[in-house]
This record gives structure tokens, C-alpha cells and sequence, in this order.
């Protein structure tokens, strides 16, 4: 039911782009005014968000460790899992963010006829959420061939490994496709896998029917219904240096969909959980060395609370103290 | 209550399917067996406890304060604010539901509401209607929900059905931890006035009488003598307990029921042997008579209220530094949050090991060292004469207690130990232990006999576990080092692997220890050791 209205909300968002474009005639809004405005929203919204989690302060080290601490000298240190100094910190940080290091270690249990638990290795969720992040990565810089004349080279190689296979005319990225099937994984699980299922909001749903809507334009756009890329680059190159221009020509309506779907993305980014992309690296379970014992930290607001102070017990327990032999502060 | 308890069997067959009823609606039956009794009025008032009342969580009106939703919208605020942890594991949960199962309340119980990522959801629905646009604007659609009464009594039951263990934050790919969910939303419903006794009153004892049992100092040094007795009778060696020792080295401190509970005792009587044998000049103390600190479990204020007598007493006793003994949540506090809390300590030294020189220097701030590191360093240092032939009646597994696994990582450092005091030593299987160990099911305060069934669902993946290497290997004893797993264990193996006998390492290092004029006919617990004869029949 979440699902569906998550699809029917990018229905609406892609009826709102066909009438638009296509009768309306309303290619300045689409193609100029919205993504300004998705991408003014996108920088406020997500450096907002960033600011106001680092306002809130950090009091403790709470850090999870996940591997033996730093302790005595023969006892080997797990120096990633359970990061001492800055440089743990790092490399834990680095293969969190760019491997997925904790969901890696997933697990599946399963309660056997018998009664027993077992537990067994489930990389599927890692695996498809890598190959969905990483794509994304790969496709949202080879887009970079729009905005810069000339293109630069980072990107012609990106394009080539990604290319690597030299199918069709033009050639079939990699990555596309990867997105493609990654993200339909990474619905149908939350639709078949029960417990995943119960806790699915349609904001769940929302952004994956979103990212495969742009996937899909993308694909149509460019091996189906070829839109004029040059047209395509002159609007971009002109959104770059704040110069817009609508090309002469047109472009077809399946960019402008395509393009739709990502300044929705785009605006919606920071009121959503996609806000993950920052918050990760803001997790004080995982970006903090586990030194709390040979490092002080202080917590900015540490207050005083009442105590019982030892005179107070004494005053309450002396005689019984007296009568048992334990030495007294004050005897009398 | 243990009339009612449904056979292990049965307890087993756990349905993981979610019901049909959606979790946005918060009804909770508050079930026998399944919760623990409110605070008792006469410890949430001897602790300065708002809104005191006799608390019944199966009344139906709870007698909130009347202005009870903005007490608790200004307490969320005020922790945003406050704990950068809350307010990233409120935003950032894409609920992938890597979590779900990893919890052992979810899996002993099937219980959606008991997936980590459902129980930080019964907050975070509220958190989105209150302080998110998205929320305010799409309600329901973004994951929203109204605070009513409701709610106030569902995050009751769930917030004291987490034993804030952090197993699940190991899987997160966030590290989103629920115990500090859980601990917010516990500290919201406290503002409230609402607590279970089984965390208020042993905080209102500790503040008290220094422990959590609200034994006073001649108790304390009547159970010391106790001791000493004990272990003349059992090693024929005489054995000093020196208790607020002025100018003593170390100040030594140990949860309470290390003298009080069984079968933490023998424990107690391992470490009173060491000492002896190594000549550390040492002191107990009746007013640091506790180590362990139910204050975790209520709230950051009532946690830093308890710890603070640990460093007042070794600046009033001179003590150098502070070792501290087997318990789980109390290195969590004296690990994470002490130093920062209470320090700094400079008026203790940097730990120095008076028989080895080791220095300590992981613990150079807080000056508290573990009394594994500290056993540890002096095996390895050949200042103990052991004998693991003396603990060959028992075929041991190593039970890691959720905190100093995942908030220390103390994971080789007990095993070191276990490996050079007994011979016969079996692991669990790999996703039990270490970083991945399984709760007893009863931590954080849940520990009691009203919540017995509960109890015994969360401790079914430990019990598992057991029940495969006693099995596999013909294990008859977990050690561990925690008080509460000791004081809860002993029920979790009767009912899931029957047979199996609980024990604290450092048990295990006292009966391993060779006393000088000792003579030891029996085992701490006046067992026999195993002859030379009954090991050739096997």
C-alpha cells in the first residue's frame, strides 16, 4: 500500500512534467527555474541540516568497539575495529563509508525444526547497496560531460572503463544497468522480506521509484528516444554560468523528465533519510577513538549533581562503623 | 511465576512474522511475565524524583502530570541538543533492517516492536511530527505519529524490553547504537515519574549505603570476615581483607553481589586469594562498596550521582589508583563516561602495577585498570605459580558480557587468562561471541522475576549457543565477567541448556592459584578436583 502510493507519487511527478512540456509549453520552468531552485534548496537544506546535528553536542565516547581494545603489550590490538588515536579513526571511517564495512558483517538467523538458531552469512543486502552507491557515484560524474567544455579527462576515462564492453551505438554503460538492478533489488527485498516489509515507510518507497524513474529516462533518453545532445549541452553549459538559454530546437520530453526527476531528488534530499550521505560521517559510535581511558574528554555542559558525599554517610553510619571497628573520620 | 512459564520447547517457537496490525498503532498489553513493577514512591523520593506516585504499569492511567506532553517534548529538545548521537540515529535510519535480527529480544520473542529499528522508530515517529518539516507536513506518509498517553505506555514496554547491549549498533551501517535510544527514552519517562524498581531502588540504595543492596559499612566488614573464614577453611592459608584502609596503593572495587551473590562469591574469594598471594597492598571500602551502577540505567545525571563516590574515596583513602573487579555495566560507566563525568583524577597516579612495573597506560586518565588487564599482565609476567589441572572437573565456554565487548573490547585479555587456569576450554560459535556476543537477556535493569519469561525469550540465542558446546564439547561451566550475568545466567542455562553451572574467571583463577602453605583439598566452591584416577577413565 506505501509502495503504491510512493508509485503513484512519481506518476503525479511524471504527469505534472508531460503536461508541462508537452502541452503547456513550460520548458523555462522545467528546464531552468526548478533546477535552480531544487539545487538552492539541496546546498540550504543539506548544509543546514549538517550545522544544526553538529550544534548538538557530543558528551561522551561512546564509541562500539568492534575488536580488541589497546590494552597490554602483548595482547594484539585490533587497530580498525576498535581504533585507538586518529589514523583507526580514519581507516574505519574510510571503509565505512566507502565499503560498507558494518553491513558487511551481516548475518542472517534462522530458527531451524529443531529449535536451534543459526546463523549464516547474507552479503546480499551489501552487496546490492555497494553496487547501487557506487553507480550512482559513477553515473553522477560522468554527467560531469555536460557542464565542462572541454570534458575533462577524469571523466573520458570514467566513460570508457564504464563502457568497457563496446555494446551498441551509443555504448552501453555498465553502471546503468548495475543502478538499475540494484535498486530493483533493493525495492523487491523490502517488499518480499516480511520484517523489512512492516517497517517500510512510502518514504522508503519514494526515492527508490524516484532514482529508478531517472535511471530509466536516462536509458530511454539515450538509446531509445535519442534526444539532440548538443541542445542538451548548451542548456547545461548555460545553467553553469548562471547564463540560461533554451535551446532553438527542443529537446525531447523525456529529458525533461529525466531532469524533473533529479531536481525532485535534489529538493527532497535534505528533509528526507537520504540525509544518511552526511550523517554517517557524524555517527559518534563509529567516528570516535576508543581512548576514554588514557585521553580526557570533556563534555561541554558537565554539571554538577548531588552527591552523597562521605562526611554524610559517616554522619548517618557511625556508630554502627565504631561498633564493627572501622577506622572514622571524625570520633565522637 | 515460574508456574506459568511455557516449557522450552515451546518458548522456542518463535513466529517472526509481523502481525497484520500496523506498528504505528501504539496499544501495548502490558503482559505478566513480561514487564517489571514500577519504582517503589520511597526510592524515586529519596532520589529527588519528579512527580512520585505508586506506579502500577497495568493500571490504566498512569496519572501523567498534566502537562505531561510538553515535559516530555521539551526533554527531546533539550537532548537533541545535548547528545549529537540522538540526533543523527533520529535523522539518519534508512531501514534497511540489517538490525532486525540481531536482536536476541526479537529473536526470543518475534516481536516486530523488538527489532532495534522498530523500537528507535517509536521515538523517531515522534521526533518527525514535532521537530522535522518533512514530518509536519506529510504526518503519517513520512513516518509521523501523534504523543498520547498511548505512546507514553508502549515506549514503557519497549524501553525496558532492550538491555541497551549495542549488538545491533556492530551491524548498523550508520553505528546507530539503540541503547542510546533506549536510554533517552527511558530518561523522557522518568521525567514523567516513571521507573521500574528494580533500577530505582538499588540507585536509592546506592546512593545510600554506597551499594546497590543497601548493605551498610558492618555489614560490609561482617561479609569480609565472612571471607576470610571461608578461605582459611577452603586453602588453609590466613588471609587479611583490608577494608577503608587509609594510604592503601590500589583501591579495589567490585559490584556488590561479588560479596553477596552466588555464584559471583567464589569469584569474590579468587580475587581475595590473589592478592594475598601477590602481597598487593590494597584496601576495600564500605562507602565504594559498589562498582557496578544502576544510575546507567535511569539517566546520565543519576549515573554521574553514583560514580562520583569511586574518585572521592580514593582521594580520601590516598589510594594511587583504583582497580576494579568482573561486571559488565560498571566498566561500561568507569570506561566511557567516568573520566568525563567525574575526573579529572590528577590527584591519583597513572596505574602502575606494583608486582610487575607494568605501567597502564591505556588507563593513564581515568586511572582505573580491570582486574583482567591487571591478572592478565601478572601471568604473563610469571608472578602467579598456576595449576589448570585444578579446574579440570569443569569443561568451560567464555560468555563475553555485552559491555566490555562492546564498549571496551576487552576480548583477549579474560581469554588469555582462561587459557593459562584451565585446560579444557571451548568457544561458542563465532556470531556469539566477541563483538558479536549475545546478551544474557537481562541487563540494564530487567533482571527480575516478574519479567521472567522475557527474560528467558532475550536469553534464548545465548542459551542456544550453550546448549551447542555443551553438546558438542560436554561443557558444565560459563565463566563470564559480569555481576549481572552471574545473577541471571544460572536461570538462562536451567532453562536453555540444563546442566550447565555459571562462574565468574577469576573463580576459575583462584582455584588455579598456587597458594604458598595452602591446603586444598577441594575447589572454591568446596567441590573435590578431579582425581587422576576419574580423568584415566574417560
Amino acid at each position: 500500500m506505501k509502495a503504491i502510493a510512493a508509485l503513484i507519487l512519481v506518476l503525479i511527478l511524471l504527469l505534472a512534467v508531460y503536461l508541462g512540456v508537452d502541452k503547456g509549453n513550460q520548458q523555462y520552468l522545467f528546464g531552468v527555474i526548478i533546477p535552480y531552485a531544487a539545487i538552492a534548496i539541496f546546498l540550504i537544506g543539506f548544509i543546514y541540516r549538517i550545522v544544526s546535528w553538529t550544534r548538538s553536542t557530543v558528551p561522551f565516547r561512546i564509541t562500539t568497539t568492534c575488536g580488541q581494545q589497546k590494552s597490554l603489550d602483548f595482547i594484539k590490538p585490533s587497530k580498525i575495529e576498535n581504533p585507538s588515536g586518529l589514523s583507526g579513526v580514519i581507516v574505519r571511517m574510510a571503509l565505512e563509508v566507502l565499503l560498507f564495512r558494518s553491513l558487511f558483517r551481516n548475518t542472517k538467523a534462522e530458527l531451524k525444526e529443531n529449535g536451534k538458531l543459526v546463523y549464516g552469512p547474507d552479503k546480499w543486502l551489501w552487496a546490492s547497496a555497494l553496487a547501487f552507491h557506487w553507480s550512482f557515484l559513477i553515473i553522477f560524474l560522468r554527467h560531469y560531460r555536460f557542464f565542462a567544455e572541454p570534458v575533462p579527462s577524469f571523466v573520458i576515462g570514467l566513460q570508457s572503463i564504464d563502457g568497457l564492453f563496446q555494446i551498441g551505438v551509443p555504448v552501453l554503460y555498465i553502471t546503468s544497468f548495475i543502478l538499475l538492478a540494484a535498486v530493483t533489488y533493493l525495492f523487491l527485498r523490502r517488499v518480499f522480506i516480511p520484517q523489512v516489509r512492516y517497517i517500510s515507510l512510502m518514504t522508503d518507497y519514494f526515492p527508490l521509484f524516484l532514482i529508478l524513474g531517472i535511471a530509466v529516462t536516462g536509458i530511454l533518453m539515450r538509446h531509445l528516444f535519442k534526444v539532440d545532445i548538443v541542445n542538451v549541452k548548451e542548456l547545461a553549459m548555460g545553467l553553469v554560468v548562471f547564463k540560461p538559454v533554451l535551446p532553438e530546437g527542443g529537446i525531447g520530453f523525456v529529458f525533461y523528465a529525466h531532469l524533473f526527476f533529479v531536481s525532485v531528488l535534489f529538493a527532497y534530499f535534505s528533509f528526507s533519510k537520504l540525509m544518511h550521505l552526511g550523517g554517517v560521517f557524524l555517527s559518534p559510535t563509529r567516528n570516535l577513538a576508543n581512548n576514554s581511558r588514557f585521553k580526557r574528554h570533556v563534555n561541554p555542559w558537565n554539571y554538577d549533581v548531588k552527591t552523597h558525599t562521605y562526611e554524610e554517610y559517616e554522619d548517618e553510619f557511625r556508630d554502627v562503623m565504631r561498633n564493627a571497628g572501622l577506622p572514622l573520620e571524625k570520633d565522637k | 511465576m515460574s508456574e506459568d512459564l511455557p516449557k522450552s520447547e515451546e518458548l522456542a517457537k518463535v513466529d517472526y512474522d509481523p502481525p497484520k496490525r500496523d506498528w504505528m498503532d501504539p496499544t501495548v498489553e502490558i503482559r505478566r511475565g513480561n514487564y517489571n513493577y514500577g519504582s517503589n514512591p520511597k526510592s524515586a523520593e529519596y532520589l529527588d524524583m519528579p512527580y512520585v506516585r505508586k506506579f502500577d504499569p497495568k493500571a490504566d492511567d498512569w496519572n501523567l502530570p498534566d502537562n505531561w506532553k510538553q515535559i516530555v517534548l521539551e526533554g527531546m529538545r533539550d537532548r537533541i541538543m545535548k547528545y549529537r548521537s540522538f540526533h543523527v540515529f533520529m535523522d539518519v535510519c534508512v531501514r534497511c533492517g540489517a538490525c532486525a535480527d540481531k536482536c536476541h529480544f526479537f529473536l526470543g520473542s518475534g516481536d516486530p516492536k523488538n527489532m532495534p529499528v522498530l523500537r528507535a522508530e517509536l521515538l523517531r515517529s515522534i521526533y518527525r511530527r514535532e521537530f522535522t518539516t518533512a514530518g509536519k507536513i506529510m504526518g503519517k506518509m513520512a513516518g509521523a505519529r501523534e504523543l498520547t498517553p498511548e505512546v507514553i505506555k508502549e515506549w514503557f514496554y519497549y524501553f525496558y524490553q532492550c538491555t541497551e547491549c549495542r549488538r545491533c549498533s556492530v551491524f548498523c551501517p550508520y553505528g546507530i547504537d539503540t541503547a542510546e535510544i533506549t536510554m533517552m527514552g527511558r530518561e523522557l519517562l522518568h521525567l514523567l515519574g516513571i521507573g521500574i524498581d528494580w533500577v530505582t531502588t538499588p540507585a536509592a540504595n546506592c546512593f545510600r549505603t554506597g551499594n546497590h543492596l543497601g548493605i551498610q559499612p558492618h555489614g560490609f566488614k561482617d561479609s569480609m570476615d565472612f571471607a576470610a573464614d571461608d578461605l582459611k577453611d577452603l586453602t588453609g592459608v590466613d588471609v587479611e581483607v583490608p577494608v577503608n584502609k587509609k594510604g592503601a596503593e590500589v583501591l579495589f572495587v567490585v559490584p556488590s553481589a561479588d560479596y553477596f551473590g552466588d555464584p559471583h562469591y567464589f569469584g569474590f574469594l579468587g580475587y581475595l586469594a590473589l592478592f594475598h598471594e601477590i602481597g598487593l597492598d590494597y584496601t576495600l571500602s564500605t562507602f565504594a562498596s559498589e562498582g557496578g551502577n544502576f544510575g546507567l540505567f535511569h539517566s546520565a545525571d543519576m549515573m554521574k550521582r553514583l560514580n562520583a563516590k569511586l574518585y572521592a574515596e580514593a582521594k580520601r583513602l590516598g589510594s594511587k589508583w583504583i582497580l576494579g573487579g568482573e561486571c559488565g555495566h560498571m566498566w561500561r560507566v568507569l570506561h566511557q563516561y567516568m573520566d568525563t563525568m567525574n575526573g579529572p583524577a590528577d590527584f591519583l597516579e597513572a596505574p602502575v602495577s606494583p608486582i610487575t612495573g607494568t605501567r597502564f597506560e591505556n588507563a593513564k586518565t581515568t586511572k582505573m585498570v580491570h582486574i583482567c588487564e591487571f591478572t592478565a599482565d601478572l601471568i604473563q609476567n610469571d608472578k602467579v605459580k598456576l595449576d589448570p589441572s585444578r579446574n579440570d572437573h569443569w569443561r568451560v565456554t567464555f560468555h563475553d558480557s555485552c559491555n566490555p565487548a562492546r564498549a571496551m573490547g576487552l576480548l583477549d585479555e579474560p581469554r588469555y587468562i582462561m587459557r593459562k587456569v584451565c585446560n579444557h576450554f571451548y568457544e561458542m560459535p563465532e556470531n556469539t561471541i566477541r563483538e558479536q556476543t549475545f546478551c544474557c537477556g537481562a541487563g540494564s535493569g530487567l533482571g527480575t522475576d516478574e519479567n521472567l519469561e522475557m527474560r528467558l525469550r532475550g536469553g534464548f540465542p545465548r542459551g542456544n549457543a550453550l546448549r551447542y558446546v555443551q553438546e558438542k564439547h560436554d561443557v558444565n561451566l560459563m565463566a563470564c565477567i559480569c555481576a549481572i550475568d552471574k545473577a541471571t545466567l544460572p536461570a538462562l542455562a536451567d532453562y536453555w541448556a540444563p546442566g550447565v553451572q555459571i562462574g565468574g574467571l577469576h573463580e576459575l583463577v583462584g582455584n588455579a592459584l598456587v597458594m604458598k602453605g595452602e591446603n586444598r583439598p577441594t575447589d572454591l566452591r568446596s567441590q573435590p578436583y578431579e582425581t587422576e584416577e576419574e580423568q584415566k577413565d574417560e
